[in-house]
């Protein structure tokens, strides 16, 4: 798919703040799945610091403004070429070793239901296939619901709740993994639209699991899938702040409200549209 | 268990200590107590104090000097010198590996799982190579000695290891207070250290640097334990003495608040721990830290000493691994020896450990300061089997080792001079040298028969003498 992003993140800030810093994980990964055509990461009244790919593979863009400011905008456009890869990251230059994704963090640190549930799909040889169903265990126990879960609520909480959002069911799967002793992550990005055709107008996220001979293998148990054309992916991290696309911090207190924009767009079908159009 | 004493060979004394001996012969008898209190008063005026954790009192407690020096020749410190300097070596070059291609995990010569699973293993930092490849710039090597020429590392610190302002501060007391002692002695000078120190953090200024850098000290603040060091450095060096909230991130480089507006600053040697350094990168509840700081080292704006993630090199489960790194990357046989050293997390070691705990010392794979350790020999039943439960619960938490009769050297006690055990802390300098000045930190166990010299359990300090030719 030829996909067109446009991705408007807006903080207000009141009283307005100065040193405001931020990291950004905002530009698709390289990979076989991915060519990116153009990208364009803007911060309004802000000064460009450092770019560069980190150990992960992921592209950081730094940036400070120094304010006072009472709004800023991060924006994002550009064009990706996506092709399906059944979920492989193939191609993906990282130099960071899976074993370090073991490691527990707080949002995907395991407790007792968890480990009921890593148990109950069993072990067997067949890593990939474990990983295939640890995602399909997580689907099903977990109910797409936005509003019930929050940006903090851990993996162990979720499954508990037995719904919530996309980040819930990366951040049970992750945990599910580990505790298989299958190195696990975070990844973020984008989502043109669900299986079922529905546009997706917001981030996405989903989960990677290292296969042993495969390699990297993302898993989207919200959707009950493994990402293809339709995803678009950013970066990862161990869990959801590790792998965040915007951090960032202003210096002093105050209230900070925040709205998003996004925008993910086949650029071939809006094309095939207005064409009809112009013929009708 | 016989102990080797560093000053009488049986009633005989050794060379390099004759003059001392003298020295302490002839010495009238209230003398002692008359520059025991100077040297208190001394101490107290220039505001040297340690704080000891978890033991209640005076945070700002003194910690103890003894005025009687410990000695060592010529030869015997170019060994040391030449096995500190190689261990150095093999640390930074196990750090620019582990963070880059990672040959010794490749090779089979050090299971991935200690490396990577490592808590201090830092993944934020896998593929950044910072200047001269030097990632601990700072390296204090704990070694102990149990006979003429056996001396042993009890462990590495390749963060930000503490206590070279008491080796400078002991030295300067001395001289202050015992001329006399400097001029029948020829010792040699470790006044060098701040002007090395520096000189060693200038020549890791990153490469966007152009001008003389500018290194300054970031400490976490007065609270801290060792902040009277880091405000003693600072002034020797000639360098300021900053907090997180004195630097910020503009653009691409990191900035310091100063009267004359910002001043952009090349090399931080922190004295904060990875997790404070940069809430954006890593704790993000940290007030210590410079937001976006992480960003600016990642991309070669700044230089940060001891770089991040430079702890998985001298955690006590990779220690065991030291020599191994010294046949690995120099190709040279380990001039100094490693402790033998048993991980709990091997059914074998455990199994010897726990039916001869009485026997070793026992410490937490991440535990510091003396605390949270077990000397088998020193212990009563009650507290071998309270901390054989320990060790139950959590066997992987645990290294262990056997005692060590540590060397002794005479020390002032309320009866007059008796052996108190030692050991030995030197400060290696590695930039585009690797340097170290003669002597270091000697610590020495207060308390009668007791092996545990850190200043938190009650331990002293010495004045450390390396003899010229």
């Amino acid at each position: 798919m030829k996909l067109a992003i446009s991705h408007q993140t807006e903080y207000r800030y009141d009283p307005p703040l100065r040193n405001i810093v931020q990291s950004l994980r905002l530009t698709p990964s390289v990979f076989e799945g991915q060519k990116l055509q153009d990208w364009k990461i803007e911060v309004s009244g802000g000064l460009r610091g450092p770019g560069f790919r980190d150990g992960a593979g992921d592209w950081i863009s730094g940036w400070t403004v120094r304010g006072p400011a009472e709004q800023i905008v991060v924006s994002v456009t550009g064009r990706v070429d996506t092709r399906d890869t059944a979920g492989v990251l193939r191609g993906h230059r990282e130099m960071i070793h899976p074993l370090a994704y073991l490691r527990d963090t707080k949002a995907t640190r395991p407790a007792e239901a968890l480990r009921e549930l890593a148990g109950s799909v069993g072990a067997g040889t067949d890593r990939l296939d474990l990983a295939h169903r640890l995602s399909a265990a997580v689907s099903d126990r977990i109910a797409y619901r936005p509003g019930v879960t929050e940006a903090a609520t851990t993996a162990a909480e979720a499954l508990e709740q037995g719904e919530g959002v996309c980040q819930d069911h990366a951040h049970v799967l992750i945990a599910l993994a580990r505790l298989h002793e299958l190195p696990a992550r975070y990844v973020s990005g984008y989502l043109h639209s669900t299986s079922d055709g529905t546009a997706h107008d917001a981030a996405h996220a989903w989960a990677e699991i290292h296969v042993e001979g495969l390699g990297w293998v993302g898993f989207d148990a919200a959707n009950a899938c493994c990402p293809d054309e339709r995803y678009v992916r950013l970066g990862s991290g161990l869990d959801a702040p590790d792998a965040a696309p915007i951090r960032g911090i202003a210096l002093g207190q105050g209230a900070e409200r925040l709205s998003v924009a996004v925008q993910v767009e086949d650029v071939e079908a809006l094309q095939r549209q207005s064409q009809s159009q112009t013929q009708s | 268990m016989s102990y080797y004493n560093e000053m009488f060979e049986g009633t005989r004394v050794r060379d390099p200590y004759a003059r001392l001996n003298e020295w302490v012969e002839t010495m009238p008898a209230d003398f002692r107590q008359m520059k025991q209190a100077e040297a208190e008063a001394l101490f107290r005026r220039i505001g040297i104090t340690f704080a000891v954790y978890g033991e209640g009192g005076d945070p700002d407690r003194l910690i103890p000097f003894d005025m009687m020096p410990r000695v060592f020749e010529q030869a015997e410190w170019r060994k040391l010198e030449r096995g500190i300097k190689q261990r150095a070596r093999a640390l930074n070059a196990f750090l620019r590996d582990v963070y880059g291609r990672a040959e010794i995990v490749r090779a089979g010569r050090i299971p991935a799982r200690l490396v990577y699973q490592n808590e201090a293993y830092e993944k934020a930092v896998v593929g950044v190579v910072p200047p001269r490849g030097v990632y601990s710039h700072i390296i204090g090597i704990d070694l102990v000695r149990t006979g003429k020429d056996e001396f042993y590392v009890l462990e590495d610190n390749c963060r930000t290891p503490s206590g070279v302002s008491y080796m400078l501060e002991n030295r300067e007391i001395m001289m202050r207070m015992f001329p006399q002692l400097f001029r029948n002695n020829r010792i040699e000078p470790v006044d060098q250290y701040p002007e090395l120190l520096r000189r060693t953090l200038e020549s890791v200024a990153p490469q966007k640097c152009t001008d003389r850098p500018t290194c300054v000290i970031l400490t976490p603040g007065h609270f801290n334990s060792a902040y009277y060091e880091h405000s003693f450095l600072a002034n020797l060096m000639g360098v300021e003495l900053v907090e997180g909230q004195d630097l910020f991130v503009d653009g691409e480089f990191v900035y310091m608040r100063t009267t004359q507006g910002p001043k952009r600053v090349d090399v931080i040697y922190r004295r904060i721990d990875d997790p404070y350094l940069d809430p954006l990168c890593f704790r993000p509840d940290s007030m210590l830290g410079i937001p976006g700081l992480m960003d600016i080292y990642r991309s070669g704006g700044v230089s940060i000493c001891s770089a991040p993630g430079a702890g998985v090199a001298d955690d006590k489960a990779i220690y065991t691994f030291v020599p191994e790194m010294v046949r690995f990357y120099l190709g040279e046989q380990p001039i100094l020896n490693n402790v033998q050293t048993w991980t709990l997390w091997k059914d074998d070691d455990y199994k010897h450990v726990m039916a001869n705990l009485g026997d070793l010392v026992v410490k937490e794979v991440h535990g510091s300061g003396g605390y949270g350790m077990l000397v088998g020999p020193k212990s009563t039943k009650d507290e071998i089997e309270a901390f054989r439960k320990k060790i139950e619960a959590d066997p992987s938490n645990y290294i262990a080792q056997p005692t060590l009769a540590l060397s002794t050297c005479p020390t002032f006690v309320e009866e007059g001079i008796a052996p108190r055990h030692v050991d030995l802390r030197p400060y290696c300098l590695c930039g585009d040298r690797i340097e170290l000045v003669p002597g270091g930190l000697t610590r020495v166990a207060l308390r009668e028969g007791s092996l545990v010299v850190n200043s938190s359990q009650g331990g002293g300090v010495k004045d450390t003498w390396v003899l010229s030719e």
